[in-house]
């Protein structure tokens, strides 16, 4: 019997072929077969979510509460120390220093990843924006949104920080962060299905033990993490209860 | 547990006020006009029992209270409470909440060194097993319109 493994698509595209190498490795520790499935975007995977084909799942916090509240998966592990931000930013050319001076009718670029873009709409209220008094610019991937900027088609892009970060040094140099987000509570975790609950322990074992082997930290290098930690039912559904609040 | 201020812990001149607080304690209120601009992008996180009393604060919540987390944890909520709050915006909130629905709104909180500052905050309760077990608050930087239409429709509302 295979089970079926996916991450969330706002995965870095310089980690590709490490949830691959990931993959490889998770099933040789649990002697398990996981067939790795990577959606082009959030709509497709949420529909084998809704489907039920997903057993195993680096989920974002917005798909955490479905995934959780209505398709009974639990918690395994997050990333050590690693948060999802958000930024604001703007063209060089751009002079506004203060996202309270932008001015509604702005037309605003992002991907159609959902924590990213709430993240970015909360950080533009404070000019009195939100999705009624913008143009929405929506985009497969970050590179298109930083192409937006740089071709003055957009004036102002929501990136996810770290997918921002990864852009290259030629890209950033003509663009300029105007609000970084500090939220510190928002995270991608990886989630596991009813059909794999009976493997929970084993396999959320063998991934907090990864870091402690040559090959398992090699693994995580090539995902751009030290290592996991463990994360329970609680804190996931404090995460939910915060994006329900922040989604209002 | 929540005490009177006390002058020594106030930044600048200060105005005296008694406020009668939820579960009828009442409080000395010192606070002055000195307003803590809220920071971009933080996030003001903080959770309570059902009965409003705080279980679990955020960095950004101790930064910009002016509290320890130990002065805050075991403290309720209305340790928070500006006088130029309208009793009836409170009203509001938990009546929403104890109907298990989100609320949302602008609040003028005090700080523990008698300043003020202004969030957009949402309330929403934490039902786990069809029960709630507490509520969580948000605060995020508001927009200085809707604060302005609040500092002139607040005085109204006592």
């Amino acid at each position: 019997m295979s089970f079926m493994f996916t991450v969330s698509p706002d995965f870095s595209p310089a980690h590709l072929s490490g949830w691959y190498i990931f993959n490889t490795w998770l099933q040789k520790q649990t002697e398990l077969a996981f067939h790795l499935e990577l959606y082009d975007d959030f709509h497709a995977q949420t529909d084998a979510i809704k489907s039920d084909n997903v057993d195993l799942i680096y989920a974002n916090s917005f798909d955490a509460a479905m995934l959780m509240r209505d398709k009974g998966f639990l918690p395994l592990v997050k990333a050590k120390g690693k948060s999802d931000e958000a930024v604001i930013v703007v063209n060089t050319d751009n002079t506004v220093e203060d996202a309270a001076h932008l001015s509604p009718g702005i037309k605003v670029a992002y991907t159609d990843d959902p924590d990213v873009k709430m993240m970015g709409m909360i950080m533009l209220e404070p000019g009195d924006l939100d999705a009624s008094n913008i143009e929405a610019i929506v985009v497969k991937t970050n590179v298109l949104v930083a192409k937006k900027l740089l071709k003055g088609e957009a004036d102002v892009g929501i990136f996810l920080a770290e997918a921002y970060e990864d852009l290259s040094k030629i890209i950033k140099m003509q663009l300029r962060i105007l609000v970084q987000s500090e939220i510190s509570v928002i995270h991608h975790s990886l989630m596991i299905g009813p059909k794999l609950l009976d493997k929970r322990d084993e396999i959320q074992k063998a991934l907090l033990e990864m870091e402690s082997c040559a090959k398992g930290q090699g693994v995580l290098e090539s995902l751009g993490f030290s290592g996991w930690e463990k994360i329970e039912e609680d804190e996931v559904e404090f995460m939910i209860d915060l994006v329900d609040a922040l989604a209002m | 547990m929540i005490n009177d201020m006390h002058p020594e812990e106030i930044i600048g001149e200060f105005k005296e006020v008694t406020l009668n607080l939820y579960n009828s304690v009442a409080r000395k209120i010192l606070y002055t006009e000195v307003e803590t601009p809220y920071p971009d992008g933080k996030l003001i996180v903080s959770t309570t029992t059902p009965e409003g009393i705080i279980t679990h604060v955020h960095p950004a919540f101790i930064e910009m209270s002016g509290f320890t987390e130990k002065e805050l944890i075991g403290a309720p909520h209305s340790i928070l409470r500006h006088p130029d709050m309208p009793p009836v915006a409170f009203k509001g909130l938990w009546d929403t909440v104890f109907s298990g629905e989100k609320w949302q709104g602008y609040v003028k909180n005090l700080r523990k060194d008698g300043g003020y500052y202004w969030v957009k905050a949402t309330v929403i309760p934490n039902v786990r097993q069809g029960k709630v077990v507490g509520y969580t608050s948000v605060r995020r930087k508001p927009s200085r319109t809707k604060v302005d239409e609040c500092i002139a429709l607040y005085p109204t509302l006592f």
